[in-house]
């Protein structure tokens, strides 16, 4: 028999570089994949898949119990949750302005203003700051963290079609990067990445956050939608070739599966089905090609972590 | 490689007939070359015609049958790399591995429990497959014991042993149930391929070399007549078999690969030090391209987000799953609890049942089957809140009256999507008797404001 030639693909093109940080804080480079995830014969991955740890500004009173307890005191305020989640030792750090959420307390410019300054001091992770997801609360919030973080180079969300022009403005005057998210759609994503480009927005100043749920939860649509952003990106489209973002941690934590203890015997422990739940919404994504996934539980982040090491260290060759 | 629509073209009789449903037989080809529709359309092919294009057209990969009766499972016969070409066909078989080491009783009672694990969401019910036996103890009648008792639950089964006439032994008794024999390897391939053979069994062919010698195995066992195959590849990490069957997947789809055009095993526990890591591993090999995945642990916790990460792989992309049209309790909803409408669309239903029950409250949702965009969807995705789409007030009213919710409680609210404000008043004048109040905008504010609304109700 003829000797076996392996299937390797060529890839024409490879997906921007955006960093995050700088201006005297740590910096990390997102992106810059020249294959689909993994698959180092094909390309080469300069930055890993990278982890970001969720923290919020409502003192968890958001978070279900598991989250709650894993967490502990540290909630207590932006600065300490801050701390703590340092010693997970993440790539990143996402603050969620929770409490501007007309729901969840309203609150203002002054607040948001407050909790970036304590996370910006505390730590010197990169830092993704996301408002409540209300547009005109999102431009109030967004444009105080913008300014207080002026040089640092941080990421500001979502950036959407409803306020595209009023993020692009503090990321351009301020340094920073637009997370640029869109409902599920390949499409929509393309055309908010060229929206931001027109306005004079650079590629490398952006990342896509092209929407996902949770496993059980339309994690189907995400999936796909992220792999053929990603295999756009590697076949030359550049409006599709920005890195990619996934809320891994805040849709899986919304549901039934990660916070109902009265439960049939068939769904198993709480805790571990929960943990199990996030791990494998974050690791799914991961293998469609999710450049950052932002997770909530300690213990899920450290076995996404361990997992991501070993895709990406030594093979033995085929 | 698979046959483009050209090629296929010049086999077709070329008189544009018609009689196949489409208005030229160019037109038939293209859908033949996708997949759309069956050779067996076109009446008119030449009987030379007819056998070139079923073996061209034949699948790359073979669909392999283990276990009989209803309980069977049919694995691999996938066409695409990725389920947004097509959509992904056959979900992988999940089965949990027993060896002979541990005591008949212990293995009878997790026997027990995996045949009769069942998540039940939206209605259906999802459950794990079989079992692989490994006579790890050597002796054949430690292995014969459990195999018979497994065999009672007739789930398909993989038999495992290094001892071949144990492996003979075991497969002869329980022959009729058609378990996947493992394994095939270089050394042992003569005495494999008989037994395969003899028993008209699915057979498991290993390599731990390469992909190669993995065909060359797969290629003898064909001509030694076993064509039920499912491959092994051996290697055992994340990346390595990451690699390896994503190679094998291209092979078979992309490249028209016939030796290794079979279903893969995966054993995720192998390549894992902990249950967390062997969920880890059998959730890749659910995404990348295993058709059989034995788990060493049986962990409720652990195999429920399995199975639901199978399920979301394996929907066809093209087809929303929806659920069945009425009423649905969440809790235990009396006559003063809350009646919401939604959609049927699978995603809104869930998204909304999961954020009441979150929220504590017992309810009702009134699902509506909706034809056009759907303008009752809770779901804060918005991917169809953001269509213009349209409502029959009229037949959304027949509904509510028809489906026994006004025998269940005794207010008449319905609490409908706010992006659905816009049909409030038509709602009203369909439904007098119901106030029509409008609701969150999407499902995730529902744990915040429905126990304010369940309050004003009782």
């Amino acid at each position: 028999m003829a000797k076996l030639e392996l299937p390797t693909e060529k890839w024409t093109a490879r997906v921007k570089e955006v960093k995050l940080g700088g201006g005297g804080r740590r910096t990390v480079a997102i992106g810059g994949a020249s294959a689909p995830p993994f698959l180092k014969p094909e390309g080469s991955f300069p930055n890993p898949p990278r982890i970001a740890v969720e923290i919020r500004d409502d003192r968890a009173l958001s978070f279900p119990q598991v989250l709650r307890s894993a967490w502990g005191d540290a909630v207590k305020s932006p600065e300490t949750w801050a701390r703590q989640a340092a010693k997970l030792n993440p790539d990143l750090l996402v603050l969620r302005l929770i409490s501007a959420h007309p729901d969840r307390g309203n609150t203002g410019a002054a607040e948001a203003k407050a909790a970036v300054e304590q996370v910006l001091s505390a730590v010197d992770l990169p830092l993704i700051v996301i408002g409540p997801e209300v547009p005109e609360k999102d431009n109030e919030v967004l444009a105080a963290a913008s300014e207080v973080a002026r040089g640092q180079r941080i990421g500001l969300g979502n950036c959407v079609a409803e306020n595209y022009r009023t993020i692009a403005a503090c990321c351009i005057s301020d340094g920073h990067v637009a997370i640029a998210k869109t409902p599920l759609d390949i499409n929509l994503a393309k055309q908010l990445n060229s929206l931001l480009n027109d306005l004079g927005l650079p590629l490398e100043s952006i990342i896509a956050d092209p929407d996902t749920g949770a496993l059980g939860y339309g994690l189907e649509y995400g999936y796909t939608i992220i792999e053929r952003l990603r295999l756009g990106a590697l076949m030359g489209d550049p409006a599709l070739a920005t890195p990619i973002i996934a809320h891994a941690g805040m849709e899986t934590w919304r549901h039934k599966e990660t916070r109902v203890s009265e439960a049939p015997p068939s769904w198993g422990d709480l805790k571990e089905r929960a943990i199990g739940w996030e791990t494998l919404t974050a690791f799914t994504l991961i293998q469609a090609g999710a450049d950052i996934v932002v997770m909530c539980h300690p213990r899920a982040i450290e076995l996404v972590k361990a997992s991501i090491s070993k895709l990406i260290g030594d093979s033995s060759s085929n | 490689m698979p046959l483009t629509g050209v090629e296929i073209y010049k086999l077709l009789p070329k008189t544009n007939c018609r009689k196949c449903g489409f208005p030229t037989c160019l037109a038939f080809a293209m859908k033949l070359a996708a997949g759309q529709v069956e050779l067996s359309a076109c009446p008119e092919l030449s009987p030379e015609a007819r056998k070139a294009l079923e073996d061209a057209l034949r699948p790359t990969m073979r669909l392999v049958s283990i276990g009989k009766g209803e309980k069977k499972i049919d694995i691999g016969g996938e066409t695409v790399m990725f389920r947004h070409e097509k959509a992904f066909l056959h979900p992988p078989g999940i089965l949990i591995r027993i060896k002979d080491t541990s005591p008949l009783e212990e293995a009878r009672r997790v026997v027990k429990e995996v045949a009769g694990y069942g998540v039940k969401r939206a209605g259906v019910n999802f459950a794990l497959n079989g079992f692989a036996l490994q006579n790890e103890s050597g002796s054949p009648a430690d292995f014969l014991k459990l195999v018979e008792m497994a065999a009672e639950t007739e789930l398909p089964l993989v038999l495992i042993s290094s001892k071949l006439e144990n492996l003979k032994m075991a497969a002869e008794k329980i022959a009729e149930f058609r378990p996947a024999l493992y394994a095939a390897t270089k050394e042992n391939k003569d005495y494999m391929l008989s037994l395969a053979k003899d028993f008209d069994c699915p057979l498991v062919v290993r390599s731990s070399e390469n992909l190669e010698e993995l065909a060359e195995l797969a290629e003898e066992a064909g001509k030694a007549g076993v064509e039920d195959l499912i491959l092994d590849p051996g290697r055992r990490s994340l990346i390595d078999s990451l690699l390896d069957l994503t190679y094998i997947r291209r092979l078979a789809v992309r490249r028209g690969y016939r030796p290794l055009g079979f279903p893969v095993i995966s054993f995720p526990g192998e390549g894992a030090s902990s249950p967390e890591e062997e969920m880890i591993l059998a959730g890749q090999h659910i995404i990348k391209y295993s058709s059989l995945i034995v788990l060493d642990n049986f962990l409720p916790s652990l195999v429920y987000p399995l199975l639901i990460l199978r399920l979301n792989i394996y929907t066809d992309p093209q087809i929303p799953l929806s659920v069945e049209e009425g009423v649905y309790k969440i809790g235990n909803p009396d006559e003063k609890s809350p009646v919401l409408l939604c959609s049927n669309w699978a995603l809104t239903y869930l998204l909304l049942s999961s954020a009441v029950e979150a929220a504590n409250i017992p309810a009702f949702l009134c699902v509506k089957r909706i034809e056009e965009a759907d303008v009752l969807c809770w779901c804060h995705h918005c991917l169809r809140g953001l269509q213009p789409g349209s409502l029959n007030p009229d037949e959304v009213g027949q509904f509510v009256k028809r489906c026994g919710i006004e025998e269940m409680v005794r207010h008449r609210k319905l609490i409908i999507p706010g992006r659905a404000t816009r049909f409030k008043a038509e709602l009203g004048q369909a439904l007098p008797d119901w106030e029509i109040i409008v609701g969150p905008e999407d499902e995730t504010r529902v744990e915040v404001s429905l126990p304010e609304f369940a309050r004003r109700l009782g």
